[in-house]
C-alpha cells in the first residue's frame, strides 16, 4: 500500500521579535533576521492545533465531491518539545480542537526535537497497519535563557500532516539511528535547557548520525545525492547540517531555506516546517530528502506525486511569514513569564471546571454552536431554545471556526487581567448567521474598526491551578 | 394577562441615605444601621413597626445580613439580588408587599461595601464553569456602545468623545450640589477628555466611581400615608424587564439601545398614563454607569427621539436647569456605584426634589419623576424604571 502526505498544514504565529532588539536590550551581539514568536495566548497545543486544522481543511479540498470529505483519521499524534501537560494526554485537546472522532488512537510524542519527524514516520506505520489516515500535528515554543544562543536561534510554529492513501507526495523510504549521547537535556520542572559544548556533539553525534540515516534511506531508494530535488537538513547545531550538505556536494539550489532568518530553528517542528513550505512549491517526480538530528536521527524520502498537481495549500508557510506583526523584546519576556511584573489590582482568573467543560466540549474546544431547524438562525454558545422563534429543542450542531465574521463593535479593555493588555473585546458576525463576543488577538488594537474581517483561532486564555483554558478567539483574516 | 402596576395604591413615607464614597471607618452593619435609623426617623416610627424587610444586596446569602445588625425582632427578612438594579427590585418586592395587604409597613434597604475588596473596580464572582465565558470588564462591556453609537449617527470620534464628556461634566456639575456625593467638584471638559483610558474610548472620568453606601425606604398603603408624613411621594409605575440576552446573540442587535429598558418604559408609562415622557417627566435619574449608558438611555427612555440624545446632551436640555434634568443628584457618576443601594439612593433624590427638599439642587415645581436602574451588560441586561409623583 502506497501512503504519503495527503495533505498538510502549517502554522507560524503571527508575532515577530527582531534578534536585534534582543541584542540592544542585553547589550550583546544579535544575529541577523528575526524569530517567530507565540502570542501570550499560544502554546505548543494551540499552534498545532491551527497546523492540524489547517491540513484538515486541505484534506477536504482535495475530496471529490467536495460534500464527501475523507476524514477517515484513525490515529492521532502530537510531538513536541514543550508540551503543556506533562500528564493529561496533550493530543486530545488536538483532536478536541480539530474536532476527530472519538474512535482514534492518540499519543503524545515527546523528548527530543527530531521527534517531529518520528512522528511523521509513526503516523505513515499507522496507516499502513491500521488503514485510514493518521494526523500528525507538530508544534514547539522554544523558550530559552536570555543571552543565549538559542534564544535569538529558536522560533515558534506548528505543522501537521495527514499521512494515508493517495498521496501527494508518497513516502519512498526512511531510516532511523537512536544512540545515548548528552548535548541538550532539561528535566522536568525546568524552564531552560542546559547544552554541553558544541564541538562534542557536532563531531561525535549529529553529524556521523544525521550522515548515516541519510546514507541509509538513499541507499535503500538507490537514490544519488544530485537526484534530489531538495533537501532539508535539521539539527540542534545547524552546522551538522551544513557541514553534511557540504560532504555530500549538494547544489545551493537542492538546499530548502532553513527559515533561519524569517522563523528560527522551531524545534519538534522544524524539519517538518521546512518540509512544508518545500512542498508548496514542489513537482509531480521531484525527490524530498529530509533528515533531522536529536539522540540519533530519523531520514526520509518523499516523491512527490502526480496529485501535487491539483493540489493547493490553504494557507502557505510564506504566506504565514508574510503576516506578521512585531513584538518588543520586554513584552515577549513577559509573555513567557521569563520577566515577572506587577499584578494587576483584580482577581486571578477561576481554573475552568470540569463537568461544565465536558458538557460543553464540542462547544468549548471544537467552536460548534447550533442551528434552529425550525428558523435557520445559526446561534452561539449552543442554545436549547431559538434566540429568533423561541422553538424548543430543534437546534442541531453548527461548526463555527471555519467561517469567517465581521466585526460589529469593540472595545479595548484596559482594566481586564491579561499578559497583553489593552484586552481588544470585540463583537463578530458570522457571514450566515450567528454572533459571536469575545476577544480579538495578533492585532494592533488602535487598528481595529468596525468591519474589520475576522477568522477563528484556538487558544489558551489563561492558566489557573496548573489548568489550561483553552478557546477561541478571533483574528485579522491571516 | 397583563403588567397592571399599582399606581397610587402605594406611598414612600421614610427614606434614608448616607453619604456615598470611602467609609474606611464603617462596616457594612454601620451603613445598614445609618441608612435605616434614617428612613425610620424620617417615617417617624419605631423599627418595631417596620412588618418586614427587603433587603438588597450583593453576593450575601440571607436576611441575616440585616436582621443581625439591626436586631430585627422575629420579622420577615427577604433578601433580593437582581445584578445592580438591586435596590430597585428590593423597593419593588417592598411595594407589592404592601400593595397586597399581607403587610402595612415594609423596609427596602440597599447597601454595598465595596471599598475593602483590595481590587479595582467591582469584582464578581461566577459558578464553577466551561471557561468561555470570558473576562471582560464592566466598562469595557459599555463601551461597546461608543463606536456602534457613533458610527450608527454619523459621529466622528472625536465628537462623540466630547458628548460623553458632556454627560460626565453635567453629572460632576450636579453632584458638586450634593452634599451625600462621593464626589463633591466640578469636573472641567478637559481632564474628562484627557483621563487615562480604561476601555477605549472610555476614559476613568466616563466611569462611575467604587463607593460604599447605603439607602433606605419605608413604604406603607397611600390611604395609611398621612398616618406618617404630610408629604408622601406616591408610587406610578414600577416595571422590571429581564432580557432573553439577545446582544451577543442576534445579528439584528446593534449596541444602540438596551431593548430591557424600551420595553420596561413602556411598560412604566402604561402603568403611569406617561403618553409623551419628554415632556411629562420633571427628572430623572438614570443608570449612568458608564458615560455611553446615559447616551442611549435618554432614547430608550423616550427622552430624545432615536439619533437625537447626543444633541440633547450638547444643547444642555438634561441639565439641571434644561428641559428634562437628568441624574439632578449627580448620578453614579458622582455618587459611585454601591450596587445593593444605588437605586434607592435614586429614589432618595425623588423623595428629596417631589418635598422640594434639595437645596441647591431644587427643580422648580416637580411633578413626575422617573427613576432607571440597569444591570448586567447592553444585550443582556435587567432594567428597572419607577415612576413616582406626588
Amino acid at each position: 500500500m502506497t501512503v504519503g502526505i495527503a495533505s498538510y498544514g502549517s502554522y507560524v504565529p503571527y508575532r515577530r521579535l527582531k534578534r536585534a532588539a534582543i541584542g540592544q536590550v542585553l547589550g550583546i551581539p544579535a544575529g541577523k533576521g528575526e524569530r517567530a514568536v507565540a502570542s501570550f495566548d499560544e502554546d505548543s497545543v494551540s499552534m498545532a492545533v491551527e497546523a492540524a486544522r489547517d491540513a484538515l481543511r486541505g484534506l477536504d479540498a482535495r475530496a471529490v465531491p467536495p460534500a464527501a470529505p475523507a476524514r477517515d483519521v484513525r490515529t492521532l499524534l502530537f510531538a513536541t518539545t514543550t508540551p503543556p501537560y506533562a500528564e493529561k494526554l496533550n493530543a486530545a485537546l488536538v483532536g478536541a480542537a480539530a474536532r476527530l472522532p472519538l474512535e482514534i488512537r492518540a499519543a503524545d510524542l515527546t523528548g527530543s526535537p527530531r521527534v517531529g519527524l518520528t512522528a511523521l514516520l509513526q503516523a505513515a506505520d499507522a496507516a499502513r497497519a491500521n488503514g485510514g489516515s493518521a494526523l500528525v500535528a507538530i508544534a514547539d515554543c522554544r523558550v530559552a535563557a536570555p543571552e543565549g544562543k538559542a534564544e535569538q536561534a529558536g522560533g515558534d510554529a506548528g505543522v501537521a500532516f495527514v499521512v494515508g492513501e493517495d498521496p501527494i507526495a508518497e513516502i519512498v523510504g526512511s531510516a532511523s539511528v537512536t544512540r545515548e549521547f548528552l548535548d541538550i537535556w532539561r528535566a522536568p520542572g525546568e524552564r531552560f535547557a542546559h547544552a554541553w559544548e558544541e564541538r562534542f556533539a557536532l563531531t561525535q553525534a549529529y553529524g556521523p548520525l544525521l550522515g548515516a540515516a541519510v546514507k541509509r534511506v538513499l541507499e535503500q531508494a538507490q537514490c544519488a545525492p544530485s537526484n534530489l530535488a531538495k533537501v532539508i537538513l535539521d539539527a540542534p547545531n545547524p552546522r551538522a547540517a551544513d557541514e553534511l550538505a557540504r560532504g555530500a556536494k549538494l547544489a545551493p539550489e537542492q538546499l530548502a531555506d532553513p527559515l533561519a532568518l524569517t522563523v528560527g530553528q522551531t524545534g519538534a517542528a522544524h524539519a517538518p516546517l521546512v518540509l512544508a513550505s518545500v512542498l508548496a512549491a514542489a513537482k509531480p517526480g521531484d525527490l524530498i530528502l529530509v533528515a533531522s538530528a536529536g539522540d540519533g536521527a530519523d531520514a526520509l524520502l518523499l516523491k512527490v506525486t502526480p496529485r501535487a498537481a491539483r493540489y493547493t495549500q490553504p494557507r502557505s508557510v510564506g504566506r504565514l511569514i508574510e503576516s506578521k506583526g512585531d513584538v518588543a523584546y520586554g513584552r515577549y519576556l513577559k509573555w513567557r513569564e521569563i520577566l515577572p511584573t506587577e499584578p494587576p489590582r483584580r482577581p486571578d482568573p477561576d481554573r475552568p471546571a470540569a463537568p461544565p467543560m465536558l458538557r460543553s466540549e464540542t462547544w468549548k474546544f471544537g467552536f460548534v454552536g447550533t442551528q434552529c431547524t425550525a428558523c435557520g438562525t445559526p446561534q452561539l454558545p449552543p442554545q436549547r431554545i431559538c434566540i429568533t422563534c423561541g422553538q424548543r429543542d430543534r437546534m442541531e450542531p453548527y461548526p463555527f471556526a471555519d467561517r469567517p465574521a465581521k466585526v460589529a463593535t469593540f472595545t479595548l479593555d484596559r482594566l481586564a487581567y491579561s499578559l497583553n493588555p489593552p484586552t481588544v473585546n470585540v463583537v463578530v458576525d458570522f457571514a450566515g448567521g450567528g454572533r459571536f463576543l469575545g476577544e480579538m488577538t495578533d492585532c494592533e488594537p488602535d487598528k481595529v474598526q468596525i468591519g474589520d474581517e475576522v477568522e477563528m483561532t484556538f487558544r489558551r486564555m489563561h492558566s489557573a491551578g496548573g489548568v489550561h483554558n483553552y478557546f477561541w478567539k478571533c483574528r485579522p483574516r491571516r | 394577562m397583563a403588567s397592571n402596576g399599582i399606581r397610587d395604591r402605594v406611598a414612600i413615607v421614610g427614606m434614608g441615605c448616607t453619604p456615598f464614597g470611602e467609609h474606611w471607618d464603617k462596616g457594612p452593619d454601620d451603613l445598614l444601621i445609618d441608612a435605616a435609623y434614617q428612613a425610620y426617623e424620617s417615617a417617624g416610627v419605631a423599627p418595631n413597626d417596620v412588618d418586614a424587610y427587603w433587603l438588597g444586596t450583593m453576593g450575601q446569602l440571607s436576611g441575616l445580613t440585616l436582621s443581625v445588625p439591626l436586631k430585627i425582632d422575629y420579622k420577615p427578612v427577604t433578601h433580593v439580588e437582581n445584578f445592580c438594579a438591586t435596590g430597585s427590585e428590593a423597593l419593588r418586592q417592598a411595594c407589592y408587599a404592601v400593595a397586597s395587604g399581607a403587610y402595612d409597613l415594609a423596609m427596602a434597604i440597599g447597601v454595598e461595601k465595596l471599598k475593602d475588596s483590595g481590587y479595582s473596580g467591582l469584582v464578581v464572582s461566577s459558578p464553577a464553569n466551561d471557561g468561555t465565558l470570558g473576562n471582560m470588564s464592566a466598562p469595557a462591556s459599555f463601551s461597546l456602545l461608543a463606536p456602534a453609537y457613533f458610527k450608527k449617527y454619523g459621529l466622528d470620534p472625536a465628537k462623540g468623545k466630547e458628548v460623553l464628556a458632556r454627560i460626565a461634566w453635567k453629572n460632576h456639575r450636579n453632584g458638586a450640589k450634593n452634599p451625600r456625593a462621593q464626589f463633591r467638584k466640578e469636573v472641567t471638559m478637559e481632564a474628562i477628555l484627557n483621563s487615562p483610558k480604561v476601555a477605549d474610548p472610555l476614559g476613568v472620568m466616563d466611569c462611575s466611581g467604587v463607593a460604599d453606601g447605603s439607602a433606605a425606604a419605608i413604604v406603607c398603603r397611600a390611604e395609611d400615608a398621612p398616618k406618617y408624613t404630610p408629604h408622601p411621594i406616591f408610587i406610578k409605575a414600577l416595571s422590571f424587564v429581564a432580557g432573553p440576552g439577545e446582544g451577543p446573540l442576534a445579528q439584528d442587535y446593534d449596541f444602540t439601545t438596551f431593548r430591557e429598558v424600551v420595553a420596561s418604559a413602556k411598560d412604566a408609562y402604561a402603568q403611569a398614563g406617561v403618553t409623551d415622557p419628554r415632556t411629562e417627566i420633571s427628572m430623572a435619574e438614570v443608570h449612568d454607569c458608564f458615560t455611553p449608558t446615559e447616551l442611549v438611555l435618554c432614547e430608550d427612555l423616550g427622552f430624545s427621539p432615536r439619533g437625537a440624545a447626543w444633541r440633547d446632551v450638547m444643547n444642555g436640555f438634561f441639565d439641571l436647569d434644561g428641559g428634562l434634568p437628568v441624574n439632578p443628584d449627580g448620578g453614579l457618576k458622582s455618587f459611585g456605584h454601591p450596587i445593593g443601594a444605588s437605586g434607592l439612593r435614586m429614589m432618595y433624590e425623588m423623595w428629596l426634589q417631589l418635598r422640594g427638599e434639595a437645596g441647591p439642587r431644587q427643580i422648580e415645581n416637580p411633578t413626575l419623576g422617573l427613576t432607571h436602574n440597569l444591570g448586567g451588560a447592553p444585550g443582556r441586561c435587567v432594567s428597572f424604571v419607577s415612576i413616582v409623583g406626588r
